[in-house]
């Protein structure tokens, strides 16, 4: 068996010196950021002041969690070629935002995009149920995010999980509490900065054991185990799981509330565009690095000394790190990977707490008649209280399973926010009851099956067959939600949304009017 | 937004809107049905001629490797071909019609 020297889960001064040194930058420009956040666009949307190739950046920030980074680096490492078929999934979302998504949601929309669903429908129904939807999302996405950064924490620093959970949990509400949009997105762009020079680094740094020839590096692979880690092995093994999976990963990508949240801190459609453009650049590039990184970590670490880490393969970058650069370097990778997470649980309680003020109190209880200063103090408390609830669901999931609810945060999104958004920019006869009764079935639906799936019937509650057969529901919960939408939609008239759509095309399609 | 009722509806109802909107929502569907078709063929093969990736193209090398990598890089470059398409020539239709709308 192969060994290997490590210092990794002993506290390292320099992933903590680097750490810390990211907080108090991010920190300091939350108080730049807070004098400039005081009414609601600024709270929740930077004033509208980011450009296309920030917003691109701050995007891409969003999307590349610890859990594609180390998750996907290590699958790799352990599985070879099927953990591309993951980042291919997780990628090719971004063009169907742009196509279908982008422009639209940033002529109509004010902050969240329930306010596109709502556009032209009775506003109380359609808020109250695409709340639901986004909560929901939000709420597992943030859940695996918490439970993943204190167990990361525990393993890297040896820090205790519970500290990790608090530290991670304050800094991020200090950053959304006092620096709103325009301090989230920044922190955003810092950290997409930093994981993709960390990522690079590490790829040249391994690159150059092999010449600088990728080639060699795949072919040390393969000769160290064998051909077959060039070729898809058993990642699939039911065609309607992939399928199944495929959906809910790129259509979800198109319905995760934070990251359709971001299209509205950009001043137009134009800049909507370049900003989708160059996230998927920035994206696809990460990708691409991390595959060289699973491949890096399987021939210069070992894929035993990998999975004797973790089951998961999770600390391959870290261990690849140490073995190309040294104690510094998996200390700098290490602070990345934690400042990764701090980034992405900030972004997702800003679009959680725009959810509950914006939506649901403003919207619905106050029936849109709330004054700026209100409102922001609104949003503010909303942040506390969806902070305050990150930080207890990371407590009372501590050593839970928790890998399937980030498939179920992109199932409920691909599932009930999706279909709304798509039905009510295109389709003229789409209603207010069509638009609950789509959102509902999708996010019943997903959760449901998820429950009777193999991932949680079998993996949680240890049964020994599942009730569905499916690891991922996204098949049958978006069909559903598209086919209650239509259906409903058709069997009931509504004269208001039919004459809105007409003049809401001048908004969707030539930007008048739109804010 | 001061611009006349009859006006809007001049507009909407103009062989121009029309045409504009027709020619967005084609393009917008057409290149995602591009993406769908080579992200669920890449899928299927997977799922039922795993022999067609394992194909090799060298040594050691695979077929699936430089196709994988190559999804990556198409997604990329369609979204580049929608902008410049969008720049080109939907913004300058969008800038005319406004332009129609918000004088008068």
């Amino acid at each position: 068996m192969e060994t290997i020297q490590t210092t990794l889960g002993q506290v390292n001064i320099a992933s903590i010196i680097i750490f810390f040194s990211f907080v108090a930058v991010t920190l300091g420009i939350t108080y730049w950021a807070a004098k400039k956040t005081k009414t609601t666009s600024e709270f929740y949307a930077a004033d509208r002041s980011i450009s296309g190739f920030q917003n691109g950046l701050a995007l891409s920030g969003d999307y590349m969690s610890a859990a594609s980074f180390l998750g996907i680096a290590g699958m790799v490492s352990l599985k070879g070629y099927d953990g591309l078929i993951y980042s291919i999934g997780f990628l090719v979302g971004w063009p169907i935002v742009m196509f279908l998504i982008a422009e639209p949601l940033r002529n109509l929309g004010k902050f969240t995009f329930a306010d596109v669903v709502a556009y032209r429908l009775k506003q109380k129904p359609v808020r109250i149920a695409s709340s639901v939807g986004s909560l929901m999302t939000i709420v597992f996405y943030l859940i695996a995010q918490m439970v993943g950064a204190g167990s990361l924490v525990n393993i890297l620093f040896g820090f205790p999980y519970e500290i990790a959970i608090i530290i991670v949990g304050l800094v991020m509400i200090a950053y959304v509490l006092f620096g709103g949009m325009l301090a989230t997105t920044w922190v955003q762009i810092i950290k997409a900065v930093l994981l993709l020079s960390g990522a690079t680094f590490l790829v040249i740094m391994t690159l150059a054991q092999f010449g600088m020839n990728p080639l060699a590096l795949f072919e040390a692979a393969a000769n160290k185990y064998s051909d077959a880690v060039l070729s898809p092995g058993g990642f699939v093994t039911n065609p309607w799981d992939a399928i199944s999976l495929g959906i809910a990963l790129i259509l979800g990508t198109a319905g995760l509330p934070h990251i359709l949240m971001r299209f509205f801190t950009v001043p137009d459609a134009k800049q909507a565009r370049k900003s989708v453009f160059v996230a998927t650049g920035f994206i696809g590039y990460f990708y691409i690095l991390t595959f060289f990184i699973g491949f890096g970590a399987m021939v210069l670490v070992g894929q035993n000394v990998v999975s004797s880490f973790d089951k998961g393969g999770n600390m391959a970058a870290l261990l690849l790190a140490e073995s190309v650069g040294g104690q510094f370097f998996l200390g700098f990778i290490a602070a990345v990977a934690f400042a990764t997470i701090l980034a992405v649980v900030a972004g997702l309680t800003l679009s959680g707490a725009s959810t509950l003020s914006h939506d649901l109190y403003v919207n619905v209880i106050k029936k849109g008649k709330t004054d700026e200063a209100g409102e922001v103090k609104v949003a503010r408390v909303a942040t506390l209280i969806i902070g305050a609830l990150a930080i207890f669901l990371g407590l009372i999931f501590k050593g839970q399973n928790v890998a399937f609810m980030v498939g179920l945060a992109f199932a409920i999104a691909a599932s009930a926010n999706f279909p709304s958004l798509v039905l009510s920019i295109l389709w003229k006869k789409f209603t207010t009851k069509g638009a609950v009764a789509s959102i509902i079935t999708g996010s019943c639906l997903a959760v449901i099956l998820i429950i009777l799936s193999p991932t949680v019937w079998v993996d949680i509650f240890k049964n020994p067959e599942a009730i569905f057969g499916l690891k991922n529901p996204a098949i049958i919960s978006m069909t559903a939600s598209f086919l209650m939408g239509i259906i409903v939609s058709l069997l009931s008239d509504e004269k208001s949304a039919l004459e809105k759509f007409e003049d809401e095309k001048l908004r969707t399609y030539l930007g008048i009017g739109a804010e | 937004m001061g611009i006349k009722a009859e006006r809007v509806k001049e507009i909407l109802g103009s062989e121009k809107f029309k045409n504009l909107v027709k020619k967005r929502v084609t393009v917008s569907v057409t290149l995602t049905i591009i993406m769908l078709i080579v992200y669920f063929s890449f899928i299927l093969s997977i799922a039922f001629f795993k022999e067609f990736l394992s194909i090799k193209i060298g040594e050691h090398l695979t077929l699936g490797l430089p196709i994988g990598i190559g999804i990556i890089i198409f997604a990329w470059l369609l979204t580049g071909y929608y902008i410049r398409w969008a720049n080109q020539n939907y913004d300058k239709a969008v800038r005319e019609l406004r332009n129609e709308v918000l004088e008068k």
